[in-house]
């Protein structure tokens, strides 16, 4: 789990992320949601420890990243795993090394068994066989996105980053790529962190949202809660096109007092 | 000013983060390796090409200019010698190689910062300055000693050349020139400025790619910065060390 202690963070004296606090639990699928500019990507760029924060504690399972050195911070690197935006698979190595990367430099795995374990993290995202020895640029934008999960995947990670996973994807893929992430999370028990404004995404697997505005928590809650939030600054942002719109009209109708 | 000294400061710092034990060892031998094809065995087309038509052209010049019978006949012999030794081979051979091996360390490292490959390591836990950098500053320094006397050697094979098939000199004098009161320290000279220079080549130019951001148009910004600097640290090297070493 990771607990996020009223965290400052400004640069150069402005504001962008004032005094947030939540909790990110393993086994579900937070997802930090908001406008551009809201302050999604600091928080998230803050709770790796990209970014250090002012003031406040971000702790991973009671270690404190904020007070971490470098060094610290790069042996609990060891236990996230990430997957990018835009995938950020070594262009340089096949679709199997991508996955074999990081078991080869932290693992005492020998060689057969880092193979198996890449080709049973490339299967668990359903990638083809016949894929895992193409370079990325041979693969599609889906597929790479899978390659990534498996890499994220690959050493049983205790928290999993998305940064908006589904940019650049057409719907489908989009719905295929945010269920591997929602089973993965199930299945593995991870605390994962979506960082995302698709609302299909939100809607689909949110098990535990926090909406920013301005840097400020504005509302946390599940996805089922969202209709019924009351909040103005969230319903203009979710419900911002008709058709969710009439979503949230039928869900009210439906359920009233939910 | 204020940005030289940025630039200053952020580079000893990277230079930190390189200079450490490789995460692991077989993951740095893999990649020293492959850099030593890269960076060398590839680099040498170009330098046997270069240094051949540069000794054959330096040759027939010399011979134009000390046309003279008060000379003695190794003196174009002597000049191409000392000329390579102690000049091209070394120096302009470099900033050939800023402009070759430096352009493709820069673009490489720029494109891996700006297509997030870099922060991918990183939020691995991989110590990325040291992976990617180290590798290519050591498989080059490797190298150079030996693309260095590789341009020697073929720079007067080429003004051998000159006397085989022109009659601009003959091969005799040509022979009796580049052996005539031959100093090997030159060599070691030439080989110590490499050293120096091939390491500005490869750290600078990872410097550049290292802290590229932005996109595709930034990383060409970036890589023709660290071309550029690095010719301009190699030839204030050279002054230095000439004046050191000589």
């Amino acid at each position: 789990m990771i607990k996020v202690n009223d965290i400052v963070k400004s640069f150069d004296g402005a504001v962008v992320l004032n005094h947030i606090s939540t909790e990110l639990k393993d086994g579900q699928v937070n997802m930090i949601i908001g406008q551009s500019g809201s302050g999604k990507t600091v928080l998230m760029k803050s709770l790796i420890g990209l970014h250090k924060v002012d003031s406040g504690q971000i702790l991973f399972d009671d270690r404190n990243i904020a007070q971490m050195s470098e060094k610290e911070i790069r042996a609990l690197h060891r236990e996230v795993g990430m997957l990018f935006q835009g995938s950020a698979l070594f262009d340089s190595m096949s679709v199997i090394e991508n996955v074999m990367y990081p078991l080869e430099m932290f693992s005492d795995m020998s060689k057969e068994q880092i193979v198996e374990r890449a080709q049973f993290c490339l299967r668990r995202v359903d990638m083809p066989e016949r894929a895992f020895n193409l370079m990325p640029s041979e693969i599609s934008g889906g597929m790479q996105k899978r390659v990534a999960i498996a890499r994220a995947i690959s050493m049983n990670p205790k928290y999993l980053f998305c940064d908006e996973p589904n940019s650049g994807l057409d719907p489908k893929t989009s719905l295929i790529i945010d269920q591997l992430i929602h089973d993965i999370t199930r299945e593995f028990n991870i605390c994962t962190i979506v960082n995302s404004h698709d609302m299909n995404s939100i809607m689909e697997i949110g098990d535990h949202i926090v909406f920013l505005k301005g840097g400020v928590k504005e509302w946390e809650g599940s996805r089922h809660e969202i209709f019924h939030s009351g909040n103005e600054a969230l319903n203009d942002f979710v419900f911002a096109s008709e058709l969710y719109k009439k979503v949230q009209t039928a869900a009210l109708k439906d359920h009233p007092t939910d | 000013m204020k940005d030289l000294i940025r630039h200053f400061g952020e580079y000893i710092l990277l230079m930190g983060k390189v200079f450490h034990l490789p995460d692991r060892q077989r993951m740095f031998w893999r990649q020293y390796s492959r850099e030593l094809e890269k960076q060398g065995l590839q680099s040498l087309p170009i330098i046997v090409i270069i240094s051949l038509f540069i000794g054959a052209i330096l040759t027939i010049q010399t011979k134009i200019n000390t046309e003279n019978p008060l000379l003695p006949i190794y003196t174009t012999g002597l000049l191409t010698r000392e000329t390579l030794l102690l000049e091209f081979s070394s120096t302009i051979l470099c900033l050939i190689l800023a402009g070759k091996v430096g352009s493709n360390i820069a673009s490489e490292i720029g494109t891996m910062r700006i297509t997030e490959q870099i922060d991918a390591m990183e939020i691995m836990g991989v110590n990325s300055a040291n992976y990617l950098i180290l590798p290519k500053i050591c498989s080059f320094l490797t190298m150079m000693p030996f693309l260095v006397i590789i341009s020697i050697t073929v720079g007067l094979i080429g003004g051998y050349g000159v006397g085989l098939f022109t009659d601009v000199i003959t091969v005799h004098d040509y022979v009796i020139g580049i052996q005539y009161a031959f100093n090997p320290y030159f060599v070691w000279y030439a080989i110590i400025k490499s050293l120096v220079f091939g390491f500005i080549i490869t750290s600078f130019s990872s410097y550049y790619g290292y802290y590229a951001y932005g996109g595709a148009l930034d990383v060409g910004k970036a890589s023709t910065k660290a071309v550029v600097n690095s010719n301009i640290l190699i030839l204030f090297a050279d002054l230095l060390l000439t004046k050191l070493l000589l």
